[in-house]
């Protein structure tokens, strides 16, 4: 049903889309929605659209209030609370609002795309298989006895003897009788298998520190999300790599630190290695970004990855991104390299990021092309 | 029962519980415009409730706001509205569709309270449409008080004049000029309503042409001695500062800064429209605010009587009792309204039934003696209803809370430690928490703005003044509010407040903004 209010809300709704945009290179920067990252949603705090008044300071004001406690009690005996009433009530005091909006990431990539100008990537023509699962969701009064969930039975055995009153509490044996019995039941649900996969590099030798490494994360996040609004099902894979590499999970790649030297190559090898395994580019659209400060064991090593860009990994992905994080220790020479021999390759994209204020450019030097 | 209250979609069961609610609300003495009662699903409970329970509002991104808060609280099951009544006549009250008999039943005999509250407060006598906005005496009323308030008509010729100045003057242009009128909202005098009309100026107000000084008597030889030249120089130049004071404008600071600015802003037509549309609107909500807790809890207190004594089920008395527990609850410290005021009624109900007011009670020392104080005057009923005619809530408070009261109810003053980063409870003694209870009542919380001087410093700029009682403004707002202002004068603005202790004016002319010292 349509209500009058809808046109003000979605006039609100124009608004705070406005501010999110405003807003968006301080949200990126700070990194500010990640931790809030939910299945589909983000909240975005935004400061209430107040409007302003003359009105008094909110810390001085104080107020009344009812209860138990004596002088110098935290008001409502949660230290935490730092709200005690809200300001249309009598004899309150007035408190801070953030206001929450829930964006779809959907809706957030779009935001992004828009503000970035990033263009919608092309279709491929990559067949979109859709596999069948079953999965446990409900549960019946039927089915075969391996299925039989025993708490649902018992609880119902339970009830009965309750409600008819032969639950005795000196004797509480609770016997279930054919019809208490319950059945775990499954749907059929079709899912779409992942046709794109992101396969994060980073260079976790000594010389990257949390400041690298957070701004990596941060930007993985936004590409997370740019990419998933372009195809539906959308897998990661982490690598890194010293000296040598290997496969980790999300939460390993974001708080390993090692030490020691760095060789690129070891990280290209496994990236290529495992898009042979799993990834074939018939079926997948892949996408290889590598993050590092750019401080290469060697030029031989250097010359190896060159190679192995060109031969293994560049035939068979979309595109291949190198972000270069500055780091009072690295050379940032291999930025420098592969810009002399990929300078004319649009499979290659490089980005030098200086520090978090620097992402959103990045972002948009990596996704701005739309392979 | 009124015959429109039949035209309306609510359920016959419902029905029923209306006319015998409504007749025993009556026999109780409550006094009530007609009562209409409709029946809404959740959706349509928070559109109108977003919108101040009206249905119709002039169109603005706030509305969607609440209505977006209110929305997701109900989901999340953090809230929901059960009644809302507003005051209107006849009145209007919306029920939420599914709620329990008994809730139903709890809300008409709480609304009839309400309604009760809104005819016959006299804070509500300046919503009467009919008299101009101006009610010289509150109290007197005209035998068959029927004032027109067809504040649902009024607030849908408000949507319809801006929504036809948006058609003309495009959506954005007029939506940001509504911001700038609403930050200015509380910039009214509340106490205006009841002045009557401005004083006329007599004809010998209008100044004398020439400064006169009056003389000594003197002969002529001795007229320079007594009335020498210099002194005579001296006390024209004194009137001539006296004069010129005078000729300041307006004569007096002005307190409805909104309707200064109305009759003096050079604005254009359908600005002027938008700001007067704000102000009356503002001027519709301000009794609702000087009488939150006087009016939550008369209408708690008369759920709670004709519930419990007329209108319940045996069977009914656990759910009742469950809901309206949640009702008066107090948690976190907060203070309720609800259960204030309705404890206050019942206090005062209790104290003039056994005689406590009064000198001979003022006086008395003696604790014993007062606990069993009872002359058995049984006046409490009459009282209570006196209080609900001709009090608010600054008034209410100021005459009836006793150290007895706010010992037995904990009340609290509570204040922001710097030290430990939160709020703490400052004191319980009677004479601060009073204070402070009143304080946030006073002007409904809001600071007092004079506009003092419209020709500032000969240069067309506004000077206003803050009268600082001990707190200081919002400074980030204050800016904010200022620019708002000179939106709608013109020209610079200024501003004299204290900050930090020190009196200051705040200037701001465009993006610039500055404050100086300033020693008065």
């Amino acid at each position: 049903m349509s209500l009058k209010i809808d046109q003000d809300h979605s006039r609100f709704g124009a608004i705070v889309r406005g501010r999110i945009r405003q807003n968006l290179r301080k949200y990126i920067s700070q990194g500010e929605l990640i931790g809030r990252k939910g299945k589909d949603l983000v909240s975005i705090p935004i400061p209430q659209i107040e409007i302003p008044r003359f009105t008094y300071g909110d810390k001085q004001r104080g107020g009344t209030g009812q209860g138990d406690g004596k002088p110098g009690d935290p008001v409502g005996g949660d230290p935490d609370s730092g709200e005690p009433g809200d300001g249309h009530k009598a004899g309150s005091g007035a408190g801070e609002h953030v206001l929450e909006v829930d964006v779809t990431l959907d809706e957030l990539a779009s935001i992004l795309g828009e503000e970035l100008e990033l263009p919608d990537i092309e279709d491929k023509g990559k067949s979109k298989i859709i596999n069948a699962k079953d999965r446990y969701t409900s549960i019946r009064r039927v089915g075969p006895e391996s299925l039989r969930s025993f708490r649902r039975t018992y609880r119902e055995a339970l009830k009965r003897q309750i409600a008819t009153g032969t639950y005795a509490s000196g004797n509480p044996v609770v016997v279930p009788i054919p019809a208490d019995r319950r059945y775990r039941s499954w749907k059929t649900e079709a899912e779409p298998i992942a046709n794109a996969v992101i396969i994060y590099m980073m260079d976790v030798s000594g010389s990257m520190g949390d400041e690298q490494k957070d701004i990596v994360r941060i930007e993985s996040f936004w590409i997370d999300a740019w990419l998933q609004k372009q195809y539906h099902g959308l897998e990661s894979r982490y690598i890194i790599h010293d000296a040598v590499a290997r496969e980790v999970d999300r939460e390993t790649f974001f708080h390993t630190r090692e030490s020691g030297g760095t060789m690129i190559s070891s990280a290209y090898k496994l990236c290529s290695q495992l898009i042979d395994d799993h990834f074939s580019p018939e079926e997948w659209n892949v996408y290889p970004f590598h993050f590092s400060d750019g401080d290469n064991w060697s030029m031989d090593d250097t010359l190896l990855c060159v190679d192995l860009l060109k031969t293994k990994i560049l035939p068979r992905v979309n595109m291949f991104a190198y972000g270069q994080v500055e780091s009072p220790y690295g050379s940032g020479q291999f930025v420098k390299d592969l810009r002399e021999h990929f300078g004319k390759d649009d499979r290659v994209v490089t980005s030098e990021i200086r520090d978090k204020d620097a992402i959103i450019t990045s972002i948009k030097e990596f996704l701005g092309k739309g392979v | 029962m009124s015959e429109f209250a039949l035209k309306t979609s609510l359920p016959s069961y419902l029905r029923e519980q209306q006319e015998k609610i409504e007749l025993i609300a009556s026999n109780a003495g409550l006094d009530f415009f007609p009562t209409i009662f409709e029946i809404l699903t959740y959706d349509q409970m928070n559109e109108i409730a977003a919108y101040g329970g009206f249905p119709n509002r002039y169109p603005h991104w706030r509305f969607g706001m609440e209505y977006e808060r209110m929305a997701k609280s109900y989901e999340y099951g953090l809230s929901k509205i059960y009644e809302m009544v507003i005051n209107n006549n006849p009145s209007y009250a919306y029920l939420l569709e599914g709620n329990s008999l008994v809730d139903q039943k709890l809300v008409m005999a709480h609304v009839y309270a309400h309604v009760d509250f809104f005819k016959n407060n006299y804070c509500f006598r300046s919503t009467d449409l009919d008299t101009g906005g101006r009610t010289v005496d509150p109290v007197r009323r005209p035998p068959g008080y029927d004032p027109n308030r067809r504040w649902i008509d009024k607030m849908a010729n408000h949507g319809s004049r801006l929504r036809r100045i948006i058609g003309r003057q495009g959506e954005s242009r007029v939506e940001e000029f509504i911001d700038q009128c609403l930050a200015l909202e509380n910039l009214i005098d509340i106490h205006s309503p009841f002045r009557g009309r401005a004083r006329k100026r007599l004809p010998e107000d209008e100044e004398p042409t020439v400064t006169e000084v009056p003389r000594l008597r003197a002969k002529d030889y001795m007229e320079s001695f007594i009335n020498p030249e210099e002194y005579l120089d001296a006390q024209r130049k004194k009137l001539d500062a006296v004069r010129e004071k005078a000729k300041s404008f307006p004569e007096r600071p002005e307190r409805d800064v909104l309707l200064f600015l109305l009759q003096h802003a050079p604005l254009e037509r359908w600005e002027r429209d938008v700001l007067e549309v704000v102000r009356e609107e503002a001027y519709y909500f301000t009794p609702q605010m000087q009488t939150k807790i006087m009016n939550e809890g008369w209408a708690t207190y008369w759920h709670s009587k004709l519930m419990t004594e007329s209108i319940l089920d045996a069977s009914e008395v656990v759910d009742y009792a469950d809901h309206a527990a949640g009702v008066l609850a107090t948690s976190g410290g907060r203070l309720n309204p609800y259960k204030l005021g309705v404890e206050l009624y019942r206090n005062i109900e209790d104290r003039w039934n056994k005689g406590q007011f009064g000198k001979e009670w003022e006086d008395c020392d003696d604790s014993d003696a007062k606990k069993n104080w009872d002359l058995r005057l049984d006046l409490g009923r009459q009282k209570i209803f006196q209080v609900r005619a001709l009090y608010n809530d600054v008034t209410f408070i100021d005459e009836f809370l006793t150290p007895e009261f706010v010992l037995e109810n904990k009340l609290f003053s509570f204040g922001w430690s710097n030290r430990n980063e939160r709020y703490e409870i400052d004191s319980r003694e009677f004479a601060v928490v009073k204070n402070k209870l009143l304080f946030d009542l006073t002007n409904s919380g809001s600071p007092t703005i004079y506009v003092d001087d419209a020709n500032f410093e000969n240069r067309g700029e506004l000077l206003l003044r803050h009268d600082h009682q001990g707190l200081e403004l919002r400074a980030d707002y204050t800016k904010d509010v200022m620019a708002a202002l000179v939106r709608v004068w013109k020209r610079p603005v200024n501003v004299t407040t204290v900050v930090d202790g020190k009196t200051v004016r705040h200037r701001r002319d465009g993006e610039d903004f500055s404050t100086r010292p300033f020693s008065s």
